[in-house]
Order: C-alpha cells, then sequence, then structure tokens
C-alpha cells in the first residue's frame, strides 16, 4: 500500500481507480473518502490520516493538482500577492501524513454499495465519505449569465484562471473606464468577499486608472462589514465606488456579455470590466450524492457535520446547511477537525471530544488597514448556533489596522499549513 | 523566539498575580495611600521612571498622565514590540491594568521590556496606584472597597494551576488553535504559542479569560476554554517544538 501511495499522485486516474476496486490490500480500521481537496476536504483529509496514526485509510478526490485560495485572492488582484503565494499542492498529504490523492472528479455517490464513481472511471468504495465540494452556481440567476460567459464576466469566485482573468480585465480598462459587480445574493461563500473585492479592485485601479468609476449592483440591502467597508470607501477611495442597493434596483439586474452591458432596472450601461457572482448553491456532486435539499445546500448534524439524509456522509464548508456559521475558509477548517474527530471516534473507537467551532474573517481596505469579524458557535440540537462574537470598529488607529493586516498575513500562514501540512 | 526565552527566564509565576488574573481578589478596588505609595515608588520604580514636572524618559518612559494613558504611546520612546503590540489592541491604563501589570509585567504583556520581578502584595500595590493616580488629570475612579488586611488572601487557588492537562484533550483542542498559531513555532503577524513552560502558558491564558489582555480574538477562544482545557491546551503544546 505505501510503494502505491506514492505512484498515485502520478498516475492516470483510471489506473489509480483500478487500483481501488479490489480494496482487500487494505489493513485499516475504516476507510474514509474525501471528495474535494479544498479547505475542508484538505482539512479533514490530514487530521484523519494524522490523528488515526495509520488506522484509517484515507483517500482524498480532487481533480486539480494546485489549489488556488478563495482566501487572499481579492489581494492579489489588489497587487499585495503574487499568484503562486496562494498556491498549494498535495505533495505533504501524501508523503508526510500517506493519505492516498486522487486527482480525478467523483461523478457520483452509490450510497447503498457506499461507493464514489470517479470519472477517469472505476469506483472507490468507503465505509465514511465526506464530501466538501464547495459551491456552484444557480443557473439563470442573473439573467443573460452562464457559465459559458465567465470568460469575458468571470465570477472569480472559485480562485485561479477566473481570478487572473478578472485582474487582467481590470488592468486594462480604458483611462477613466466603469467595472461593474453584480454581488450574489445570501446566502453565499465568504460574506465580505465582494465588498473585500472593491477595496482591492479600487487599490489597483487608483494606482493605475485614478479617474476609473466602479459600480456595485446588489439585491441585498445591506452586508458584511458594511460600516467598515463604506468608511474605508471613504477615506481611501473617495468618489471611485457607487454601490447599488435593492432601493435603486440593484436587485434587478440583466448582463449583457456579448456587448459588455448591465441592466440596472431596465437601463443598460456600457461596461469595461465586469464581475457577476451569481447565486450559489452546493457543489453539484452533493446534489448528485442526493444529500441536498430544496435550496440547494446540503443539511447537517450539527455536533458532527453528518448528511441528515445519510450518516455515512459527512458534508463540510460552503456546501453544507448548519446554522450560523457563515460560509468562510476558517469555518470550513473548523468543521472538518470536529468532522474528522466524529469519524475518528465511528471507526476506531477513539475518544471524542465535544464539538467547538470558530471563525474570523480579516479583511483588507487599503495597504495597512485591515479589519476582521468573528464568532465562536456550539452544536445545539437543531443548528449551530453563534455564542459570542467580535468585530472591528470604525474609526479605529492605524496601528491597530496595521497590526489586524498583519495578524491575517499569520492566519493565511497558519490555516494552509493545517490544511496542507 | 528571543522574547519567549525572556518569558521562561523571568516569568514565575507569583501566587498574587494568578488570584487576580482569576479575578478572585479585586485589588484594585482597595483605596491605597497615596504617602506610602509614594515610598513604593521610590524605592521600586524611579530607578527607571520619573514623574513630575520635568520628567523625562529614562530606562522606562515617564509616568506622567498614566491613567486612562494607552500602552506604549509616549512618542519618541522605543518600547518593545508586545508593549507595541499592547498598546495597538487596545490596552489602556487604569488601576486594574496596572495592578496585574505590576504584580507580574509578563503576563499581562508577555515580552516586555520592563525586568521587573513585581510586588506581591496587593496592599503594596494599592498604595502605589494611589500614588501614581496623583499624577494623572482624569483617573479613573478607584472602587471604594474596604482594604484587605489579610495577604495571604491573595493566595493563588492552588487548584487551577495543580490542574494536570490531558495532552490528549490538548491535542484535540489544539486544532482551534493551529488555524492561526503555527505549530511549527513561525510567529508571523501572530505570536508563537510552543513549547512554554505550562505555568506561563495558563497565566496568559487566564489574563485574556478575565480581559485584563485586552484582544479581542483571544478574549473570545480562552473565554469559552474551561480551566481543564487550558490545562490541556498547556500540556499539550509545551511539547510542541
Ligand atoms: C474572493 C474570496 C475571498 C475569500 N476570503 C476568505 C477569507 O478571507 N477567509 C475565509 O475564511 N474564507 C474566505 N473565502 C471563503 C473560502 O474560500 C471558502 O469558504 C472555502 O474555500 C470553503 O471550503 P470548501 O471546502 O467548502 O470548498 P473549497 O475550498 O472550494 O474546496 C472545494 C474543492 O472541491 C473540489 N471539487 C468540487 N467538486 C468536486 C468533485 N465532483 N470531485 C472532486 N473534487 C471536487 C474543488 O476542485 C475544490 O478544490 C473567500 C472566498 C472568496 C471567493
Ligand atoms: C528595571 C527598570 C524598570 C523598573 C524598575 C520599572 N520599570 Fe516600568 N518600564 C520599564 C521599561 C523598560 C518599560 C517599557 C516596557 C516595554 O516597552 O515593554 C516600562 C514600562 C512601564 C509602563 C508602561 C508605560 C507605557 O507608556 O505604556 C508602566 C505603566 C510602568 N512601566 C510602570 C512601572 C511601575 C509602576 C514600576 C514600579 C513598580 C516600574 N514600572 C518599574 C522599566 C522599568
Ligand atoms: C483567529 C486567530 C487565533 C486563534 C484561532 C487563536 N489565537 Fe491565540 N492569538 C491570536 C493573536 C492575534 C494573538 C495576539 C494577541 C494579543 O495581541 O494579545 C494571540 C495570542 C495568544 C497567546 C499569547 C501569546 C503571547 O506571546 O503573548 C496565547 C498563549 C494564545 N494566543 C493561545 C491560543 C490558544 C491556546 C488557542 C487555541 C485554543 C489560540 N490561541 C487560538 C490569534 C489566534
Amino acid at each position: 500500500m505505501k510503494l502505491n501511495r506514492r505512484t498515485f499522485i502520478g498516475t492516470a486516474a483510471a489506473a489509480t481507480a483500478a487500483l481501488y476496486a479490489p480494496n482487500v490490500l487494505s489493513q485499516a480500521a475504516g476507510r474514509v473518502v474525501v471528495i474535494g481537496g479544498g479547505t475542508g476536504g484538505a482539512t479533514a483529509a490530514r487530521y484523519l490520516a494524522k490523528d488515526s496514526k495509520g488506522a484509517l485509510d484515507v483517500t482524498l478526490i480532487e481533480p486539480t493538482r494546485t489549489y488556488y485560495t478563495c482566501f487572499f485572492s481579492n489581494l492579489y488582484i489588489g497587487g499585495f500577492r503574487d499568484f503562486a503565494s496562494i498556491g498549494h499542492n498535495y505533495g505533504k498529504l501524501v508523503s508526510e501524513y500517506g493519505v492516498n490523492v486522487v486527482h480525478d472528479w467523483a461523478t457520483g455517490v452509490d450510497r447503498d454499495a457506499k461507493t464514489v464513481a470517479l470519472a477517469g472511471g472505476g469506483s472507490v468504495p468507503y465505509d465514511r465519505l465526506v464530501i466538501s465540494p464547495g459551491i456552484d452556481f444557480v443557473d439563470g440567476a442573473v439573467p443573460g449569465w452562464d457559465l459559458s460567459a465567465q470568460n469575458t464576466m468571470p465570477h472569480a469566485y472559485k480562485a485561479g484562471s477566473q481570478t487572473q482573468l478578472l485582474k487582467s480585465q481590470l488592468e486594462s480598462m480604458p483611462e477613466g473606464g466603469v467595472f461593474a459587480m453584480v454581488a450574489p445574493p445570501n446566502p453565499f461563500r465568504c460574506p465580505p468577499g465582494p465588498y473585500e473585492r472593491i477595496c482591492m479592485a479600487a487599490h489597483l485601479l487608483k494606482e493605475k486608472n485614478p479617474t476609473a468609476k466602479i459600480m456595485v449592483i446588489d439585491p441585498k440591502p445591506k452586508f458584511s462589514k458594511q460600516a467598515l467597508f463604506q468608511e474605508g470607501w471613504d477615506t481611501h477611495y473617495s468618489g471611485m465606488i457607487e454601490w447599488i442597493g435593492p432601493d435603486f434596483g440593484g436587485d434587478k439586474v440583466e448582463v449583457r456579455p456579448d456587448s459588455m452591458e448591465v441592466v440596472v432596472d431596465g437601463e443598460a450601461m456600457k461596461v469595461d470590466a465586469c464581475n457577476v457572482i451569481p447565486k450559489q448553491k452546493a457543489g453539484r456532486i452533493a446534489e448528485l450524492a442526493g444529500v441536498t435539499n430544496d435550496a440547494g445546500w446540503a443539511p447537517v448534524v450539527p455536533a458532527t457535520f453528518q448528511s441528515k439524509a445519510d450518516e455515512n456522509i459527512h458534508v463540510l464548508g460552503d456546501a453544507s446547511q448548519q446554522g450560523d456559521m457563515p460560509k468562510s475558509g476558517f469555518s470550513a477548517n473548523s468543521q472538518a477537525k470536529v468532522a474528522a474527530n466524529a469519524i475518528r471516534g465511528a471507526l476506531t473507537g477513539s475518544k471524542v471530544f465535544p464539538a467547538k467551532f470558530a471563525n474570523t474573517c480579516w479583511s483588507l481596505i487599503d495597504t495597512n488597514d485591515g479589519v476582521k469579524v468573528g464568532a465562536s458557535y456550539e452544536a445545539t440540537e437543531e443548528k449551530v448556533a453563534k455564542t459570542d462574537g467580535f468585530i472591528s470598529q470604525t474609526g479605529e488607529d492605524a496601528a491597530l489596522r496595521k497590526q489586524t493586516y498583519e495578524e491575517s498575513l499569520g492566519w493565511y500562514a497558519g490555516i494552509t499549513t493545517d490544511m496542507f501540512g | 523566539m528571543k522574547m519567549l526565552r525572556n518569558l521562561k527566564s523571568r516569568l514565575r509565576i507569583a501566587a498574587a498575580t494568578a488570584a487576580i488574573l482569576l479575578g478572585l481578589a479585586p485589588a484594585s478596588a482597595q483605596i491605597g495611600d497615596a504617602d506610602r505609595g509614594a515610598e513604593v515608588y521610590n524605592k521600586q520604580c524611579k530607578s527607571c521612571h520619573m514623574l513630575g514636572e520635568d520628567a523625562r524618559n529614562r530606562v522606562g518612559p515617564h509616568l506622567n498622565g498614566l491613567f486612562g494613558r494607552k500602552a506604549a504611546s509616549i512618542e519618541g520612546y522605543r518600547y518593545s514590540k508586545d508593549m507595541q503590540r499592547a498598546g495597538a489592541d487596545g490596552l489602556v491604563w487604569q488601576a486594574e491594568q496596572l495592578d496585574v501589570y505590576v504584580t507580574k509585567p509578563q503576563a499581562l504583556v508577555t515580552g516586555t521590556r520592563m525586568s521587573f520581578r513585581g510586588i506581591k502584595d496587593s496592599e503594596k500595590r494599592a498604595d502605589l496606584i494611589a500614588f501614581l493616580r496623583a499624577y494623572s488629570d482624569s483617573p479613573q475612579d478607584i472602587p471604594e472597597a474596604a482594604p484587605t488586611a489579610d495577604p495571604t488572601e491573595h493566595d493563588v487557588d492552588p487548584a487551577i494551576l495543580a490542574i494536570v492537562g490531558d495532552p490528549e484533550y490538548g491535542e484535540y483542542l489544539s486544532g482551534e488553535c493551529t488555524t492561526c498559531h503555527q505549530a511549527s513555532g513561525a510567529d508571523q503577524g501572530i505570536p508563537s504559542i510552543t513549547g512554554w513552560p505550562q505555568e506561563d502558558f495558563v497565566v496568559v491564558m487566564q489574563a485574556y479569560k478575565s480581559k485584563a489582555r485586552p484582544h479581542p480574538v483571544m478574549r473570545m477562544i480562552a473565554g469559552r476554554l474551561s480551566d481543564e482545557e487550558i490545562a490541556g491546551l498547556a500540556a499539550y503544546f509545551e511539547g510542541v517544538e
């Protein structure tokens, strides 16, 4: 088994799957398969492998070889990070923790047979399955936009080439041009994300194209850290940013990618760059596994993140519907550790400790001007419930804001190490 | 890392510190005697600090107008990195903060450059604070309370420091910490918490829990940890190098 693990990384998916089919080689107390090597999935795989010390056979299914974090992808747009610095690979999960990493798409889950089908053919059996596929977009949510328009009007809400595209579009805007963002309705991944992005776009444009204008078209009457963002927009980017809430038609928007037009409440405008962040739902594989509800999310049991539809499946991160936690990387990481502990307990009989969750989201407004919001949570019978929280205040002095930004750098290093080793 | 060694070498837990941090003994509630406080100041502080009309910064910053003054806010004085961090976090000197700092400086500010072993006698601290208060324009009122006659009242609740932490539980709980604090001990932006002596770790966590330390994230995190959980974390992180 050891030898094989090494070769998995480089092997073609089909061959990998074939190796799996007769899983008689495994001496482990249980087989855990994790779909999605993002924040929730990578963390779960690492903790399961690390803490079970070989007692569990852990397989991670993830199509990409480099995971680009959405967190700090806005900072890349603003010019505060280079692209390579937000990319991470799975090498250590394999070499240091013995996780079997299969680079392929999961295409289906047979819940009776307890197997996961792979795009490259074959299937992988599990005793417990973890699904952490992140988000997908709801078709038709923004009239005129579908995935085929993403090369003209990027969402940049899954990090990678989409993020690079958005940045290059911002950089090539004509002098005094217009950048429009269509913000998503609740609930969505990273509540402060769109607004931090506005700051970072403004920062970029202020340097290169200071007469450019930014328009945020928003279906929501209010948004995360609103007072902090609006204070930042006033002080750093005065006159650049216009926020159009539902009172002014922000909820009645249509886009025309071919002519680069945005139509707000019937009025068409020509724009030079456009970021469409549509309404979201759980990553498609959760739906295919039959664990999502009508709203498109996967309801889970708060204490363990087991799917309410299937106790052998745990759904983590953005895809889950758990209660009060925001859909963030911090949350997904926190949930993954609770779930890993529960899974280990169920399969190996190890001690299961009480569930504790936390979240903190930092946002960068401008150079050395960071803010944060966070909370702690506990599992109650019906939901993950907020117990305590804090938020940065408007009018804080520069030293604190700088320190808050520096904390976010420490957190980035911490969480990515926590995910990938 | 240098600051950590500092802490390790200097921070020997004083019984009184723990008592205050745990909120067992509201020593700042005492009304001290400013005249007796002047003596304490002359003996214990004057070698490094100045007060009064011509006060300048010496080894330590001048202490005029201390009440309501933000930590690390005297221009031209070079504070330690941790004191600057505490100031930015919002540490403001009032009777209570001074009481904790003077009892054991590192309990409040881990890597403070003030090498001072601390005053264990709560009455002396109260006198000192009453004296310092006279050099401030707008001191926060010191709450009315009877002076504590019995100094043994400030002995630590031995139960807390005596708890033997369960490192396995600590390891599980540490998952919450390593999202921010790197297990490698790297301290970019967020301080390192690995390899600390357990007692130091407990005292510092209790200082967040009691809200003596201002940082909102750590107050929240420490606030929901039980004494057993803190002990478990201390036991676990001590062994992480
Ligand atoms: C612009 C932006 C800024 C953000 N900033 C922050 C921040 O500052 N702090 C913070 O905490 N969070 C932030 N977030 C949110 C954070 O990125 C997400 O909440 C987090 O990544 C969710 O983790 P996840 O595991 O649910 O999904 P993801 O991290 O998206 O991982 C999902 C993985 O599953 C894989 N996958 C999907 N389908 C399949 C399949 N069928 N088979 C196999 N693999 C599959 C994908 O390739 C992907 O790697 C931000 C998000 C955005 C968009
Ligand atoms: C050995 C020298 C020394 C002695 C003795 C000393 N201090 Fe200090 N003090 C310092 C130094 C150095 C600093 C700066 C600390 C830092 O930057 O971490 C300081 C800082 C302080 C501060 C923080 C001031 C600010 O601007 O934030 C206070 C309050 C303080 N000392 C009070 C006292 C009191 C009261 C005493 C007597 C009980 C005392 N100190 C004894 C050296 C000393
Ligand atoms: C959200 C990020 C975050 C998490 C999670 C977190 N910390 Fe902290 N921690 C910080 C920051 C930021 C500081 C600096 C606080 C300050 O300025 O006082 C800190 C400071 C500390 C300190 C004092 C360090 C020093 O040098 O004074 C200790 C001890 C500590 N944390 C322990 C923990 C433990 C134990 C956990 C887990 C139970 C934890 N932290 C979880 C961010 C975090």
